[in-house]
């Protein structure tokens, strides 16, 4: 199959996902509701959202592993629909359980990602690949064997081997230990500065501040884009601390009872209580702030923040999300 | 967990152990408590093979299949057997002893032969387990008394086949023209019956065990390979990345059924010295038509496999599939009962079956010394079925996860 004829319609060059009303469900169930995003190439985009809001089935309908049902898009300015098999050769994906061969060494697999996408030279491939994911000690391991950090570099290896020009990483740093995270970060920030797109999905705040853009979707909406500050002014949350006295829990029972209070979430041993208007939350609070145990301190929201009260507004908004 | 020591000092004592819920009985304990154990695992199981569809037919089919298989399908003691004739001469006695021949029930007459050629061609390819030629001057030889005799040529490749009606042709002699015009009843029966088993005169089982076996055993070998091929990887989940690598579906398939076509002609291989140099079984045919037929046979079991392994949702399922076509495979083929026995919608289901075919080819070339041109018919077949079984395949295998 030959490069595609590059299409006349197709978006601004420095544009690498362009989606717009993209819809899936499975068995009348809705996952994925009329999502649009646009992720410009060069970016690491971070990708966030509960269990079951739709983040690993917006990946696959990227990368031609799910159709969508309607809505159009571009990926590298390729129609999603209809350049799927295109697409494949130019998209890394890391699937979110790792999905290498576990009876395969890790030269193996290398070698076979390689040799599918076609590349001239598999094995030397692969041993650049080795070299530079630093698992020359392991190349011979069975990949089934490797630990959970190594697994995931070997997943990060073999999705980059071919070269792609975007990374769409599934829930990457699922279960590796914070060394290995930070590693994995580093090694993500040096690919996007070769001019690679990256899309990765996380459950984790501090990975979501690494990203140069992130994407909130709950409940297979997109709640909130844009950077992490432009996220965060965009909630207009007004956020106190509260830390000291003996019995945070019947105290956060009673604050979150407070008309105009709609969020308190525990920090260790202070509290996070937010909400939408300042003079309520000011009114609000106004009788806790008597009590000398406690210590009071206006505060920024936590990313975590604006997203809890993004997935409240949601869900109270519907009936009743099937939660998994 | 019962922690009646001081609150923790520091912490606001958030995790408030108080609060947890106290079971508001004792658990049971002793026998009772072992029933108990017992009836939840059994609850479990009860629930999980509900869902499992497959495993369900399968234990109801199978014995049904069986039951139905040998109690209708199969015939030892196979009746209206294909029968070629090639008549020297016309005669009304010769006509007789056809009509005898066929109210044996052993013997149907499906084929007029009409020369020697043609004769030996029908018997060679398998159309006629049968052939009976009445020779020239039959009839006058019958009335002066001089005792002619009537050729049967029996296709003893399969001893089970031919054996039964061999044994009724005696009886025939003695009964068949007892009606008829002015023969005189004699002590010695009129005329001989000559009989030839062709292909395995000595009628020794492994003759036609052995080619029977090659086919069987590469059957089932080469289901097991490929059966699992496709629901291996989506139970391990690689198919994920399988999917989102630039590969078509034919590419899989073919790079996965590829490796067996070597192994199975290995054991094929294998098979058919042992059956050389073990048990004397004649390769009469080409060894090259041979190894190429079995090897098209090879190809096509491991794709009806592959097929089976798109079908199924785990591996499990898969097996169970393979073991469901199995069964029809060792029974309606023509390995353990005589094909010709069969009732005729029981032949019409061993067509579908790869190994009928490759049973009639193997036997044919190893026996009686057939070309390409005798087998024809079968080799179309089996590629036939290797195309429907590969369509199915690569149609069954999803490109995406939807």
């Amino acid at each position: 199959m030959s490069e595609p004829a590059q299409n006349a319609e197709k978006p601004p060059d420095d544009i690498a996902i362009d989606v717009e009303n993209l819809t899936k469900s499975f068995g009348g169930h809705t996952v994925v509701r009329g999502l649009t995003m646009q992720v410009r190439r060069g970016l690491i985009y971070g990708f966030l959202g509960p269990n079951g809001s739709g983040k690993t089935t917006t990946i696959r309908m990227l990368c031609g592993l799910l159709t969508p049902d309607s809505g159009r898009g571009t990926c590298l300015g390729l129609d999603i629909h209809r350049d799927a098999e295109i697409i494949k050769r130019h998209v890394g994906y890391m699937t979110q359980h790792f999905s290498l061969y576990q009876d395969l060494s890790v030269r193996e697999n290398l070698e076979f990602v390689a040799r599918v996408y076609g590349l001239r030279n598999p094995r030397a491939a692969a041993r650049g690949a080795i070299e530079r994911l630093g698992l020359a000690q392991r190349a011979e391991q069975l990949a089934g064997e490797l630990s959970g950090g190594w697994k995931q570099r070997l997943a990060l290896g073999a999705c980059t081997l071919p070269d792609p020009q975007l990374l769409l990483l599934d829930e990457p740093t699922a279960g590796v230990d914070p060394k290995a995270r930070r590693e994995f970060w580093n090694e993500i920030h040096a690919l996007a500065a070769q001019g690679l797109t990256v899309l990765v999905s996380t459950h984790y705040m501090d990975e979501a501040e690494r990203c140069h853009e992130i994407a909130y979707i709950a409940y297979g909406e997109l709640l909130a884009q844009g950077t992490v500050q432009e996220v965060i002014d965009a909630s207009h949350l007004t956020t106190f601390t509260v830390s000291g006295g003996r019995n945070l829990s019947a105290l956060a029972a009673e604050l979150e009872k407070r008309e105009g209070i709609t969020m308190v979430a525990p920090f260790g041993t202070s509290l996070h209580v937010s909400g939408p208007d300042e003079a309520a939350v000011n009114a609000a609070i106004a009788p806790f702030r008597e009590d000398r145990d406690l210590v009071w301190e206006p505060s920024q929201p936590s990313l975590e923040d604006v997203f809890i009260d993004l997935m409240s507004k949601t869900a109270s908004g519907k009936a009743k999300g099937s939660g998994s | 967990m019962t922690s009646d020591t001081p609150a923790p000092a520091p912490a606001d004592g958030t995790l408030d152990t108080a609060v947890m819920p106290r079971a508001t009985a004792p658990p049971i304990t002793g026998f009772r408590a072992i029933l108990r154990r017992i009836g939840a695992v059994l609850l479990k199981e009860v629930l999980q093979l509900r869902r499992d569809r497959i495993s369900l037919a399968t234990m109801i089919t199978i014995p049904l299949m069986q039951l139905l298989l040998f109690g209708y399908a199969i015939n030892t003691q196979p009746r209206d057997l294909p029968t070629a004739v090639l008549l020297q001469e016309q005669s009304d006695v010769g006509r007789t002893i056809l009509r005898a021949l066929e109210n044996t029930k052993y013997f149907r007459v499906v084929r007029v032969a009409r020369d020697e050629q043609e004769f030996d061609r029908l018997l060679q390819s398998g159309t006629v387990q049968f052939g009976v030629e009445i020779p020239a001057n039959f009839e006058r030889d019958l009335r002066r008394g001089d005792r002619p005799a009537m050729l049967v040529a029996a296709d003893a490749s399969d001893p089970v086949a031919s054996g039964s009606a061999l044994a009724a042709l005696t009886s025939l002699t003695q009964t068949a023209l007892r009606n008829d015009r002015a023969i005189p009843e004699q002590t010695a029966p009129p005329f001989e019956v000559r009989t030839h088993a062709r292909y395995n005169p000595a009628a020794r089982s492994q003759l036609n065990i052995v080619p029977g076996l090659l086919g069987t055993i590469l059957t089932l070998t080469m289901l097991i390979f490929t059966a699992l091929a496709v629901t291996r990887e989506t139970e391990r989940g690689t198919m994920e990345t399988l999917l989102a690598m630039p590969i078509s579906p034919v590419e899989i398939m073919l790079g996965k059924i590829a490796p067996y076509v070597v192994i199975g002609f290995l054991q094929g291989t294998l098979i058919v010295a042992a059956g050389v140099l073990l048990f004397a079984v004649p390769i009469f045919g080409n060894l090259a038509l041979l190894a190429t037929l079995t090897t098209l046979f090879i190809a096509t079991n491991l794709s009806v496999g592959y097929t089976f392994s798109t079908l199924a949702q785990n591996q499990l399922q898969a097996m169970q599939m393979a073991m469901m076509y199995f069964l029809p495979n060792l029974l309606l083929s023509g390995f353990l009962f005589p094909y010709a026995g069969m009732p005729q919608w029981a032949q019409y289901v061993g067509e579908t079956l790869p190994l009928t075919h490759y049973l009639r080819i193997v036997r044919a070339i190893m026996l009686k010394g057939a070309t390409l041109a005798d087998l024809r018919y079968d080799t179309v077949a089996l590629v036939v079925l290797m195309l429907i079984a590969m369509t199915i395949a690569v149609r069954r295998f999803r490109r995406t996860l939807d």
